[in-house]
This record gives structure tokens, C-alpha cells and sequence, in this order.
């Protein structure tokens, strides 16, 4: 046992993934009749996993430079596949968002599972274990196991504790999917077989060539688009949503969505930038599509889930939008905006289902002036509903503003038109407030309803406190993104656009800009580039690329104030 | 711009930050045990906090004074908010002449506001939460003035809409209440959209800059290159929109009339003194830039003119007591964004001061009359009540006399110098629609001295229209309403000698003070003209005011069958206009109903459902049915299969033979 304990501060990473697995195993073993004891037990145990969760933010450094917390091991070695973990700062808040969201689902479902407890919760563990395992893996193979992983509690989820038409959603949202992932599935093998399965092997020695980076890229991308969900693949989203128990809606507005827009920073852009470079404008128009096209969608729907739904295609799209800026300020923004909207959508969803409990309708008509008999209730509801909107003080503030301002430097009609879904957040969510909250009741049977009892309001005080703390204090979370964000993503881009420069012989024309710069680096990227270029083997060492930007911008501070950055 | 640390600064906001927390904590708790707080505790803390952030506006006030620096300001840093890259905002907050001022009138006004509403609540029941908002809404409003950056003045933006948005919507019981709160959250965010472009362009063209005192340098060291670039015309203008919208000026303007659905101390305090006057802050706060562009200016000036006549030929025709003052409104908004459009940064801001004054002591007194008359709106159910309240009377007078610009009371001294600013206006702006902008804003304020004196005389004249049974009712409101009154009409009475015109004094307090901060935006001296020109115009005013006060008399006092007659022969025109000229009902059949049809029918109902999920189902559909065409190949007879396997070797021998001898 010391031996174990003596670990564990080696091995945070696989105990946080694996911490659930064992709960499963305990769970399996209990009988399905005591339905509290495996509340209970699942309850401290997601509980106590977030407790450990929190020294992982306190050994995470902010300042070093690639992945921390690193855990290799031998797995498959003659197909090559390790168990390779590690977090830097994209993942790490996506890490906490899972382990901090995993003991409100099973508080949320106390009451309104009823049937197959026992089932329900190893679902709920198993989806734990493979969104931490998604998020920490670092070896493709290993990527993939868990990403897979993750369909198939999402899937039972739905089919088994559904609405209705649960079976058609629990089919089309899987097949939907599984579908993306066949495709990334051949990637993975692509690159695990002529590079290596190692993704931290691959960032630091191989440069694919641009017809591979478009091939692989486009594989990889329609399985995180689905995902994401990206406009016109989205319309698997209403449906899951609309037939899910309340905690898999949860769980998926709040993590899974972002499992898609994490595919992105994490693989699809670092791997390949040049590919991501090209495919950007593409992908910040269908981002703006989103943004628009969800929101006034949404602002038509009756179903209150089917509303909450749609208004994560507009607000997944803000994400993408800031993600495809490829600027620090944009993929920060991005991220905040993903860690947000978990916390944002995922509250709203909460609510909905807590109302669905009382009374099994979730037509927006079906109610009208509860306000009056619900005030606690609808105080909450009023703060996520703010919150959603991006009211400044509360955390959808954060990430939308520093992605309209960045989509803006980007090109002012990505701004223009990603600043108006601002004006139409407003519209849908109020509009539905005001339907479902204010006026006289309009239903008699829902005078009777009964506010907030103890257990709801704790399920809805963490997530109104953290809104608050991450609508005021923003850098403990930004700061963590830093360096990752600019290594994993600005550089390489920056990189690219470099290179691309100089191959198309406006070298001369780049050199007069970085003179006018007047920035002593930078030539000696530009050499340093050149070099590298000229090399046989396309290989390049981020740590050559320490010097400012190189095109004309006035913001080469932005992407070079971390001096420790380069290795 | 010399700054001086003051660590005092965050408590002005605090307080009433405090408030609102510890009143919200109180009604939610009561809210839980089904009671009500206790009114005295709640009524203490509410009007308590702001007092305090008054009272630290003056020590700031002291403090500046004391610095002696000419353009010198207090400056206070708490932490970073928001850092990515080049993108970093403080949350720090500049105490200079400007935000000094504003937050003087504010905190004062909002406190005597806060008072009044203890007796004006004393029988709602939902009076805790009605405090925590108003205490809510002060924190915003200083937020949003003492902010030293556009992020922070933009929390403070927001946060004073979404208080307006709850108040407006306060007795949300009644539908059309909250629906009213709902329209004028959303007109503000179509403002609101401009304010984060603007915001968003000037950061890209000044070097990552959003901080007041760190843009007028650069502003000022990179003028040439800045004043030729249209960004900055465009983001001036994409503010411009963020004011049109929370200063309910045209097009936006629409939510205001509205937002009369609050209670009345919320009219005064929100939707007159302070959170509507907040688009002219921005625009002379960013003054700055916005001289770098005579566009800009000329649109501000146009669109304040415009709609400082367009509003008040509304209140021509307007019969509830609330929505007259509303548009008057927006009507004096118009007259200040023309005054900061024409460069007059100072009287624009000396006019938001006094109108603070004398709108807020119009719109008590007409809460007042409202308390006083059970909820009655309409002045054609009134008249009278001169004699019945007293004190609501003559501070009304008082305030009536200041709004339509009679001397020597403070309206007429903050309206006259916008006019003549306006009238010799050539830096800014070219003189010849200086003269055309003029002209509007004197008949405007002509239509002023008519609805505002029609409104005295339907009000509180003449012999009382209300039924016997609320005729018996009706009593003077308590003291701690009657005190508010009096002291805002104090101020509308004498604040004009603060800023007297230039003929009569060298240096006016208010112009000098403000000074302070519009030294460093580099403006063009202030050209006085003729003096005897300036006398003269000043007669004018006079006259105008008189006339439309003398119009209104003759309609309504000598000969009241005079409308009657009038009224056929205008009937369209008067249709018109009584309907508002129909902007709402055009709103809605342009941009609500197509907007909303689109998204239903179209995007939702072919996009979605017929388009994109019958491909996915298609596809899906497609599988089943390749599916089971090819079922039949699977019989499970030996036969059959034998025959498949024999026809595919012969097959592959011919391909074979075929290769070999190809």
C-alpha cells in the first residue's frame, strides 16, 4: 500500500483516470437494491477524485514549456502503441471541467433515476474515466480507445434513461459519430506507422508534407466537427439532447461538445498546420454560420432543451471562430469560452431537467409565471441565462469578447458577424425567460410547484460560484494556457505562414517588414527558418522560432511575451 | 496625464456593490422562509451605501482639487482582469474632473432617488429586491463611469442595462411589463454589438490600447496618421451605436417610452438622470477621437438634432404623464449629443448635469401625483392638483421653468450655451450645418416649452377630472419623498450659475473644471463671437420658450376649443404623430416578424428539418434499403450459392486468360 501512496504523486494522471474505473469495479460488486449506498459511494468517490483534481492544478506549472505531469509505460510495443499520459494548458482546465462537473451529474440524478441505478452510475464512471483518458492521452492509439470509449455509456445513456424517441437518438447520435471516427481511425494508423503513434515524438521531429497534413487533417477533422458539432453537422445535437436524461445532457453540453473543439487544438492544428492554415477560412465560415445560424434557430424552438441545444451550435462556433484566429488571444479565448459554456449550458440543462422533474413537460408553453411560485429557481435560471448571454462579470463575458476581438483583428467581417450573435443570445435566451418565467401562471397545475429543495440548490451553488469567479478573475485560468496555446498552436501557424512567405519569394519583401519592425530576432528566425526549410528532412525545432512575428502586425509582443517559452 | 494613486477610489463602487449583495442575501433568505425582510434594515442599507459613495466622491473631489496639477487625476489599480497577448485590462479605475463630476451628480442624485423610493415602495411587497437592484445599478453606473478602460466601462454598460432590464420589468406579473424590459435589453444590445466592434477596432489601431490615459498619448502623439484613417471614423461610429442605444437616441430610441413600465423612481433615476446619459459620457470620455473625425462629429450632431425635434413633436400628443417625460427625454439626450457633436464637450456635459436635476425632481413629482392618485397615468383623468400637493406643485414648476429655458433658472443656462455653441460651431464640423443644426435645436426647444407647459397646465390646473372617489384620496406624498423633491428642485433652481455663459463671466466653474480633463484631447479654443450676437441669441431663446409656452396657454387655458376646431383639419398629421409615426409597428413588419419568419420556415423548417436531416436520414435510409436489396443474395440454399461460386471462377478465368493475353 505505501507503494502505492508513495506513487501516487508520480502517477496523477492515470489515478485520476483510473480512480473511476475502480469505483466501477466496487459498484459492480454491490447489490443493485441499494440504490442510496451506490448514490452515495459514487457521490464521495467523484467527490473525492475532484478533490485530488485540485492538486493537479497546483502542480501544474505555468511556466514550462510542453506537456507536465508525463507518464510513460511499454503497451503494445511491437505495434508501437505506448500508454503515453500528460496535460498542459489546453487540457488542463477541460480536466478539471470533467472532474468538477462529474459529482453534480450524480447529484442532479438523485431523484430522477429511478430505474437501473446501479447501470446509470457505472455509466456515469465509465464516461468519467473516458473523457479524462481523451483528454490526457498523448499517444494516439490510446486517444482513440478512449475517444470510442466515450460513445458507448453516452450511447446506453441515452437508450436506456431517454425520452421517447431515445432509441432513434441513441442510434443516430452513435452512428453520427462513430461515423467521423472511422475515418480518423485510418489517420491515426497513417501517421502511427510511418511517424510514430507518440504525439510529442511527432510535434518535435516530423513536419508532414502538405498533400499528407490535408489528407490526415481532413480525416481528422470531420470526426471533431461532428462533434463539435460544426454547421451543417449539428443535427444530431437537438435530438441527443432533447431525449437524454438530464445528466447525460450535462455531461454532453458540457465536456463532450468540447471533446471536439479540444480534438482541434490538441491534434487537427499542431499536427498540421499548414493543412489547418489553409482549411481556416473554411472553417471560420462555418463557425460564423454556427454562430448566427444556431442562435436564430434556437430562437424558434418551443422545447426548452431543443432552445439550450441550439444555443450551443451558436456558442460552439464562437470557440472554433477563436480556435481558427490562431492567435493568443483567440484560442485563449476559445478555450475560456469552451470551460464557460460547459459551465453556462451545462447549469441551464440542469434546470431544465429539474423543472421536467416536477412536472414531465419541457414545452416552453406548458408553463409562463412561475417566477411566482419558484423565486429561487428562477434566480438561478436568471444567472445562467446571463451568463449564456455573456453579461460582463460572469464567465461568457471572457471568452466572447476576446474572440470578437481577435476575429475582428482577423478580418472585420469575421467580427462583425460573430459580435451579432451577441445581439441574438440576448434575444432567444430572454425571450424564453420571459415566456416560461414571467406574466400570471399561465397553467393551474403548476401553481403547485415547489422551488428549490436543499439538495438542487447544491447541485446549482458550485457552478453559480464559479461563473462568478470566472467572470471576475480570469488570469489563473488564462495564464495556465499561455504557453501551450502559443507552442501548440500560434508558433507552428506562425511558422507555417513563414515559411509559406519566403517560398513564394517575398522573403525580400518580408525582410522590409521585419526591418520596419525594427526587431533585432527577427531575421534571425527567418535565417534560422531557412534553414530549416532548405534542410532534407523538413525538421524543425520550435525552439529555433524565438523571435517575434514576422508579419508587420503591430502585435509581435502578443505572440513572444513569455521569454521562457522556447526550450 | 499626471495620476496620483488613491486606494480610497474601489470603495465608491463597493458600497453600493455591498448593498445589493447584502439586500439580495436578505430578500433571497425571506424569499426561502416565504417572508418578508425587515423594512427598516433593508431601507438603511439601500439608501446608506450610496450616501457613502457620495461621500467618497467628494474626498476624491478634495483630493483632486488639493493635487493642484492641471489635468492631474487619481488613479487606482486593483488586479488584472484580462490578459491574452497584446489584449490586457486592469481592473483600475481614473478619478479626473470628468468622472469626477458625473460621479458627483450620480451618487447624489441616486442617493435623494433612493430615499424617495422608501416611501414610494412603502406598500409593495417585493421592496427588498427592488432595493437590491437599485443598489445593483449604482454600483454599474460608477463602475461605468470610473472604469479607466473601455472593458471596464463596458461591465458598467451592461450592468446597468440588465438593471434597467429588472427594474423596467419589475412587476413582471404584468406581461407587458416584462416584455417592455425584455425590448429595451435587446435594442441596447444591438448598441451594445457597436460598442464591442468600436471597441474591438480601436484596440487593433491603437496598438492594444483600451485605457483612457494611455490612448489620449497615443492618440495625441499619432494624430496625423490617425486622423486620416477611416477605422477611425468607423469605430467613433460603431460607438455612436452603443450610445444610440443606451441614450435612446434615433433609430434606437424606441425601448425608452417603454421602459416607463417601471416604477417611477426607476424613470427618474435609470431612464433620466443617469444610465440614458451614459452615450453622451462615452462619446466626450472618448472625445479625443472622436475630434480626429468630422464625420463622426457630424453624425453625432445630426442625429442628436434630429432627435431632439423628432421626440418632442411626440410629447405634442402623449396623454400619460410618464411617457411625455420620456420623450422629453430623449428630446434633451438630442440636445447633448448635439452638443458634443459640435465639440462643446463641456455643455454637453454642464446640460446632462442640470437635466440630471430637473428631470428627476419632473419625474418624482409625477410619481408623486401617481402615488398620490392610486396608479393613475393619464393627465386627462387629472388637473387640479395644485392646491391638493403643494410641495410636488412648485418644485414641479420650478423644474418646468428649468426645462423649457427660462432665465435665470439652470435649464435655461445649459440649453442657451449649446445653441450658441452650436451657432458658431466651425472646428468641428462645417458651419453651414452647424447653422442648419442650429436652427432645428431652437425649434425644438420651442416644441419643449409647448408639451412641458401643456403638461403642467392638464396636470395640476384647471378644475380636477378624476372620479369622486380618488379626487378623495388624493393627499400630499410623505416627507421622505417631499425631501428629494425639494432638494432636486434646489438644484434645477440654481445650478445654471455654475455655468454661466461667457458674456457673463470670464470662466465658468463647470467649463473650467472640465477643462481639467479636455486639455489633453488637444481642442480647439472655444470661439465666443460677438458678445452682442450672444446677448441676442439669448433673447431668442427666450422668446421661443415663451412662444411654445404661450401656444400651449392659448390650446389649453384661453381658449380650449381652439384643438377641437384644429383637430379635423389635422386629423392625418395628428394620427400620426399620436401613433408615434408608427417607428415600432414598422420595427416589427421589417426586421421582428421577416427575421423570425426567416429563422422559422426557412432555416429551421427547410435548413434543418428538410435539407440537412433528410440527407442524414437519407443516407441512413439509403444503407437500410442496399440492405435489404442484398438480403436476397444471402437464401442460405447451397444451390444457389454453388452457382454464385461457379460463375465467379469462370469469371476470374476470363479475366486471367483476358490479362495474359493483353
Amino acid at each position: 500500500m505505501t507503494g502505492i501512496f508513495f506513487d501516487m504523486q508520480d502517477h496523477l494522471l492515470s489515478i485520476l483516470t483510473f480512480a473511476p474505473l475502480i469505483g466501477l469495479l466496487v459498484i459492480l460488486l454491490m447489490s443493485g437494491r441499494a440504490v442510496n449506498g451506490i448514490r452515495w459511494f459514487t457521490l464521495v468517490l467523484t467527490l473525492a477524485i475532484f478533490l485530488v483534481s485540485l492538486s493537479l492544478v497546483s502542480r501544474f506549472s505555468a511556466d514550462a514549456s510542453g506537456f507536465q505531469l508525463l507518464e510513460r509505460a511499454e503497451w503494445f510495443s511491437t505495434l508501437r502503441i505506448s500508454y503515453l499520459l500528460g496535460v498542459d494548458g489546453l487540457s488542463l482546465w477541460l480536466v478539471m471541467l470533467v472532474t468538477f462537473l462529474s459529482p453534480i451529474v450524480v447529484l442532479s440524478s438523485w431523484r430522477a433515476i429511478d430505474d437501473h441505478v446501479k447501470e446509470f452510475h457505472l455509466m456515469v464512471l465509465l464516461l468519467q474515466m473516458a473523457m479524462t483518458g481523451t483528454l490526457v492521452s498523448l499517444d494516439l492509439m490510446l486517444f482513440f480507445v478512449f475517444w470510442e470509449l466515450m460513445l458507448i455509456p453516452m450511447f446506453l445513456m441515452i437508450g436506456i434513461w431517454g425520452g421517447k424517441r431515445r432509441i432513434y437518438a441513441s442510434v443516430k447520435f452513435f452512428i453520427y459519430t462513430m461515423a467521423g471516427s472511422a475515418l480518423m481511425l485510418v489517420a491515426i494508423f497513417y501517421i502511427g506507422y510511418k511517424y510514430s503513434f507518440d504525439l510529442t515524438l511527432i510535434l518535435q521531429e516530423y513536419t508532414l508534407s502538405r498533400q499528407e497534413q490535408l489528407w490526415l487533417f481532413a480525416a481528422f477533422t470531420i470526426s471533431f466537427a461532428i462533434k463539435v458539432p460544426m454547421f451543417p453537422l449539428h443535427t444530431w445535437l437537438p435530438d441527443a439532447h432533447v431525449e437524454a436524461p438530464t445528466a447525460g445532457s450535462v455531461i454532453l453540453a458540457g465536456v463532450l461538445l468540447k471533446m471536439g473543439t479540444y480534438g482541434f487544438v490538441r491534434f487537427a492544428v499542431p499536427l498540421f498546420p499548414e493543412a489547418a492554415l489553409a482549411a481556416a477560412p473554411l472553417f471560420k465560415t462555418l463557425a460564423v454560420i454556427g454562430i448566427i445560424y444556431g442562435a436564430l434557430v434556437a430562437m424558434v424552438q418551443t422545447d426548452m432543451k431543443k432552445l439550450v441545444a441550439y444555443s450551443s451550435v451558436s456558442h460552439l462556433g464562437v470557440v472554433m471562430l477563436g480556435i481558427f484566429t490562431f492567435s493568443e488571444l483567440g484560442v485563449k479565448g476559445g478555450i475560456y469560452q469552451m470551460i464557460g459554456h460547459g459551465l453556462s449550458t451545462g447549469s441551464l440543462f440542469l434546470l431544465v431537467g429539474i423543472i421536467y422533474e416536477r412536472r414531465h413537460k419541457r414545452m416552453i408553453s406548458d408553463f409562463g409565471g412561475i417566477m411566482h411560485v419558484m423565486p429561487l429557481y428562477g434566480v438561478c435560471f436568471m444567472i445562467a441565462t446571463l451568463s449564456s448571454v455573456g453579461l460582463p462579470g460572469l464567465n461568457g463575458f471572457i471568452g466572447e469578447i476576446m474572440v470578437i476581438i481577435s476575429a475582428v483583428r482577423d478580418h472585420v467581417v469575421w467580427g462583425v458577424l460573430a459580435a451579432s450573435g451577441m445581439i441574438l443570445g440576448a434575444v432567444y435566451m430572454l425571450w424564453m425567460v420571459q415566456r416560461v418565467f414571467f406574466g400570471e401562471i399561465k397553467h393551474e397545475e403548476n401553481r403547485g410547484l415547489k422551488d428549490l429543495s436543499l439538495r438542487e440548490a447544491l447541485v446549482m451553488l458550485p457552478l453559480i460560484i464559479m461563473m462568478f469567479v470566472m467572470g471576475v478573475v480570469t488570469t489563473p485560468f488564462t495564464s495556465r494556457m499561455t504557453v501551450s496555446v502559443n507552442e501548440q498552436i500560434v508558433d507552428r501557424i506562425e511558422t507555417v505562414r513563414v515559411l509559406q512567405a519566403m517560398d513564394s519569394d517575398s522573403v525580400v519583401a518580408h525582410g522590409d517588414m521585419i526591418e520596419s519592425t525594427k526587431d533585432r530576432h527577427s531575421e534571425d528566425i527567418v535565417n534560422a527558418l531557412a534553414a530549416s526549410r532548405s534542410s532534407a528532412a523538413r525538421r524543425f525545432d520550435p525552439g529555433t522560432v524565438a523571435g517575434p512575428s514576422t508579419d508587420g502586425v503591430p502585435f509581435a509582443a502578443e505572440r513572444r511575451q513569455r521569454g521562457d517559452g522556447a526550450p | 496625464m499626471s495620476t496620483v494613486d488613491a486606494n480610497f477610489l474601489v470603495l465608491i463602487p463597493l458600497f453600493p456593490l455591498l448593498g445589493a449583495a447584502i439586500i439580495g442575501v436578505l430578500s433571497l433568505h425571506a424569499v426561502a422562509r416565504g417572508k418578508s425582510p425587515a423594512r427598516p434594515l433593508v431601507n438603511g442599507v439601500a439608501c446608506l451605501m450610496p450616501a457613502l459613495s457620495f461621500v467618497f466622491v467628494c474626498i476624491g473631489y478634495f483630493k483632486l482639487k488639493g493635487s493642484g496639477a492641471e489635468g492631474a487625476a487619481l488613479a487606482q489599480t486593483l488586479y488584472t482582469w484580462m490578459e491574452a497577448g497584446a489584449f490586457k485590462v486592469d481592473v483600475a479605475f481614473l478619478f479626473d474632473n470628468l468622472s469626477c463630476l458625473y460621479l458627483a451628480f450620480v451618487t447624489f442624485v441616486g442617493t435623494l432617488i433612493h430615499v424617495y423610493s422608501i416611501g414610494y415602495m412603502a406598500h409593495d411587497e417585493g421592496f427588498a429586491r427592488y432595493m437590491a437592484y437599485l443598489n445593483l445599478f449604482m454600483f454599474s453606473m460608477i463602475m461605468l463611469v470610473l472604469g479607466s478602460s473601455l472593458p471596464l466601462m463596458f461591465v458598467g454598460w451592461e450592468g446597468v442595462g440588465l438593471c434597467s432590464y429588472l427594474l423596467i420589468g419589475f412587476w413582471f406579473n404584468d406581461e407587458a411589463k416584462a416584455s417592455a424590459g425584455k425590448k429595451a435589453f435587446i435594442i441596447n444590445r444591438i448598441g451594445d454589438f457597436g460598442f464591442v466592434v468600436g471597441m474591438a477596432l480601436i484596440f487593433i489601431q491603437c496598438n492594444g490600447l483600451l485605457d483612457y490615459p494611455g490612448l489620449v498619448s497615443h492618440v495625441a502623439a499619432n494624430k496625423a496618421v490617425l486622423g486620416t484613417s477611416g477605422v477611425v471614423t468607423a469605430a467613433c461610429l460603431l460607438l455612436f451605436l452603443g450610445c444610440a442605444g443606451k441614450s435612446a437616441q434615433l433609430p434606437l430610441y424606441v425601448w425608452l417610452p417603454d421602459a416607463m413600465a417601471g416604477p417611477t423612481p426607476v424613470s427618474a433615476l435609470i431612464h433620466a438622470a443617469t444610465m440614458v446619459t451614459a452615450g453622451i459620457y462615452l462619446v466626450v470620455r472618448m472625445g479625443f477621437l472622436y475630434i480626429l473625425s468630422p464625420t463622426a462629429m457630424a453624425v453625432v450632431a445630426t442625429v442628436g438634432a434630429l432627435t431632439a425635434l423628432f421626440a418632442a413633436i411626440i410629447g405634442f400628443l402623449q396623454y400619460d404623464i410618464k411617457k411625455v417625460l420620456a420623450y422629453s427625454t430623449v428630446s434633451q439626450l438630442g440636445f447633448m449629443f448635439m452638443a458634443v457633436g459640435v465639440g462643446a464637450f463641456s455643455a454637453g456635459v454642464f446640460h446632462v448635469v442640470t437635466h440630471a436635476f430637473f428631470k428627476a425632481c419632473l419625474f418624482l413629482g409625477a410619481g408623486s401625483v401617481i402615488h398620490a392618485m392610486h396608479g393613475e397615468q393619464d393627465i386627462r383623468n387629472m388637473g387640479g392638483l395644485r392646491k391638493l400637493m403643494p410641495w410636488t406643485y412648485w418644485t414641479f414648476v420650478i423644474s418646468w421653468l428649468a426645462i423649457i429655458g427660462c432665465p435665470p433658472f439652470s435649464g435655461f443656462f445649459s440649453k442657451d450655451e449649446i445653441l450658441w455653441q452650436t451657432l458658431t460651431a466651425h472646428h468641428n464640423i462645417s458651419h453651414g450645418l452647424a447653422v442648419v443644426l442650429w436652427a432645428i435645436g431652437f425649434v425644438a426647444a420651442g416644441c419643449t416649452a409647448y408639451y412641458m407647459t401643456r403638461l403642467v397646465i392638464l396636470t395640476f390646473w384647471g378644475e380636477g377630472r378624476a372620479d369622486e372617489e380618488t379626487r378623495k384620496h388624493i393627499h400630499e406624498s410623505p416627507r421622505s419623498m417631499v425631501i428629494p423633491l425639494v432638494v432636486l428642485a434646489a438644484g434645477a433652481g440654481i445650478l445654471g450659475f455654475f455655468g454661466l455663459p461667457h458674456v457673463i463671466v470670464d470662466h465658468s466653474v463647470v467649463n473650467d473644471w472640465l477643462l481639467g480633463t479636455f486639455t489633453a484631447y488637444g481642442l480647439p479654443d472655444a470661439d465666443h463671437g460677438a458678445a452682442a450676437k450672444e446677448w441676442a441669441m439669448m433673447g431668442c431663446s427666450v422668446l421661443i420658450a415663451a412662444a411654445g409656452a404661450g401656444i400651449a396657454l392659448l390650446f389649453y387655458v384661453k381658449k380650449p376649443e381652439l384643438p377641437a376646431v384644429l383637430l379635423p383639419k389635422l386629423k392625418g398629421l395628428y394620427t400620426f404623430i399620436h401613433n408615434k409615426y408608427y417607428v415600432d409597428e414598422l420595427y416589427e413588419a421589417i426586421i421582428v416578424k421577416p427575421i423570425f419568419r426567416i429563422s422559422k420556415s426557412i432555416l429551421y423548417g427547410i435548413g434543418d428539418v428538410i435539407i440537412i436531416e433528410g440527407i442524414v436520414n437519407g443516407v441512413a435510409g439509403l444503407m437500410r434499403d442496399v440492405g435489404a436489396r442484398l438480403r436476397p443474395i444471402q437464401t442460405g440454399d447451397t444451390r444457389v450459392y454453388a452457382r454464385w461460386i461457379m460463375g465467379a471462377t469462370i469469371l476470374t478465368i476470363a479475366l486471367v486468360f483476358w490479362l495474359a493475353v493483353v
